[in-house]
Order: C-alpha cells, then structure tokens, then sequence
C-alpha cells in the first residue's frame, strides 16, 4: 500500500516570537557586557567599604596583587607562596618597566586585592617590599557596599 | 477610468536564515563573554619609600591611628594618639573625633593632616579597611553626599614581626 507522501506546501512556524526573544537577550547580553580588564580573584574576598569608589580614569600601568585569606600571593596568574618569589616577579616587572615602558616606575599602581580575613602584616609586607622596589602609588582595593561599615 | 486593484499581492519572504544565524552568533558570544562583577573600588595611597628623615617636616604632627588584634585576630582595642577609643562601634567613635579634629569648613580636600596606621601583624585586614574608611572621609547619613576627611594616610613601618 502507498502512502501519499504528504508535502505540507509551506507550512512555516512562526518566527516572529522567537526573533522578539532573542533580540530582547541579545540586547540584554549587548548592554551588560562589561569590557573592562578589571582583574578579579575568585579566591579573595575583599572587605567592604562605602566609601570604596572606582577610579576616575584607570591606571596608566596597574599592576595588580591578591593576597588570599591563606596567606597566598597571586600575581600575574601565578599563586606564589611566599615574599621572596613575589619579589622576584615584581623585580621582574620593574626591570621591564625601567628598559621598555615609557611611564616612570613613580607612576605605576600597585592594586592591593587582599581578602578581608588576611593578615595586615602581609598587605605592609606586600607595601614595603614594593616601597623598596620604589614603587610610589598604591590603590588599596575594596568591594562597594551599600551597607555602611562605619555608623552608628 | 478604472484602475485595477491588485489584489494579486506577492508575498515576499524576507530570507530570515542568515539574520537568525548572525543574531544566534552574537547571542553566544555575549552569552558567553557575560561576566558578574561586583562593584570594586580603591583607596589611593601614595606611599614612597622613606629615605631616612622626613624631607619637609610638617606643620601639623602626624595623627596615629594603632589598632591591637586578640588572640582570634579580631580588633581588640583602637587608639588615635594616645587616646583609647573605647565603645560598640569603635570605628564610629574615631570618624567622630577625626571629624572634629579635622575642620573641612574650608572646602574639601582643605586639611592637611597625615594619619599613620599602626596595626598589629595578625589583625584581620578588613579592621584595617574600616580604619580607612573612618579616617578617610564618610557619607551624610541625610543627603548621601560624600565627605572626604583625611586623604594622606600611610602605615607605620613594620616593627612587630610575626610571633
């Protein structure tokens, strides 16, 4: 027995819903997408602060270091376990900065991302090994919080 | 004269396939490149290496700030100069006495005073956090405006090694 073979003449679905979605995430994705290289850890959790503000301009040259909880040091992707080898990398950076870069080393950034259950000791190590390394500037980072953490 | 109406309309399909492949596209890519970031902001310090003696000695004396961890690195006590801050919200009381102390009549960013954290080697960095933001500036509780206090801050040399 044959079958007709049954050629819908076409039978379209409607994609006038679907394109109304789509074009609703897609703009959606398109306006929250931020592009900036902000540097961020998943491994550190950083203190609050309302007063916390994001730079106006950014950085000419930030160099970013994260110091988690455990006492470990995070730079350039590279957890590294004590001071001496952050030294070292940094010393690295310097030199590169000193032969190729134009800014001066007076002008670099040093970012802090230190958890907010680290200890103080370490940031000041982190600060005075860079003082050393004569780096001037640093930048202190924080999480905005709506939250005031100094009131009454 | 009569014209003709034609009501012989063509439906022309517009060619959807290539738009919806392009917007699929594009859907992925923001899809995937979509990152949560909370808001992040800095305190700036401008801290050089001290070479031996203070350069140019200040008019007003350097404010000390020292913050002593316990034994579960937690703050125990607060001090700006010789004075013990004592009470529930230590970090309120120090805003409150740098606020006086501070006279920003003038216009913000009008005081030219330096404070120096001294904070014991184990406190946890988020007392520390506070202290900045106590003695750096606060936010009218009634109009929200922000207030900047003490801009220069440093901390002290590290003396206290770990124990």
């Amino acid at each position: 027995m044959r079958f007709a073979s049954r050629q819908a003449p076409g039978a379209e679905p409607d994609m006038t819903p679907m394109i109304d979605i789509v074009f609703q995430m897609l703009a959606f994705f398109m306006f929250t997408i931020n592009l900036s290289t902000n540097e961020t850890d998943q491994r550190v959790t950083l203190p609050a602060s309302e007063l916390a503000k994001p730079p106006d301009a950014p950085y000419d040259h930030p160099l970013t270091i994260h110091l988690t909880e455990k006492g470990e040091y995070i730079y350039a992707g590279a957890a590294l376990a004590n001071l001496a080898e952050l030294r070292s990398a940094l010393l690295r950076e310097k030199q590169i900065i000193e032969r190729y870069a134009v800014e001066k080393l007076e002008d670099v950034t040093i970012v802090i991302r230190a958890d907010e259950d680290a200890q103080t000791g370490l940031v000041q190590e982190i600060i005075q090994l860079c003082q050393e390394l004569q780096f001037e500037r640093f930048a202190l980072r924080g999480k905005q919080s709506e939250v005031r953490t100094v009131s009454q | 004269m009569k014209i003709r109406h034609s009501e012989h309309r063509e439906q022309v399909a517009l060619q959807m396939t290539p738009m919806i492949d392009i917007v699929f596209q594009l859907m992925v890519f923001f899809v995937f490149t979509f990152k949560i970031t909370l808001p992040e902001g800095d305190f700036n310090v401008r801290m050089p290496a001290e070479s031996g003696v203070a350069a140019v000695p200040s008019e007003t004396p350097l404010l000390k700030v020292r913050l002593r961890a316990d034994e579960h690195r937690n703050l125990a006590g607060l001090e700006l100069g010789d004075v013990q801050i004592t009470g529930t919200n230590p970090f309120f009381e120090l805003q409150s006495k740098i606020r006086g102390m501070a006279d920003d009549s003038a216009g913000p960013g009008s005081v030219d005073q330096e404070v120096e954290i001294e904070s014991d080697y184990n406190l946890k960095y988020r007392y520390v956090m506070n202290a900045m933001t106590a003695i750096t500036g606060y936010i009218d509780p009634a109009t929200g405006e922000r207030h900047k206090l003490i801009e220069k801050v440093r901390f002290a040399p590290l003396s206290a090694r770990r124990e």
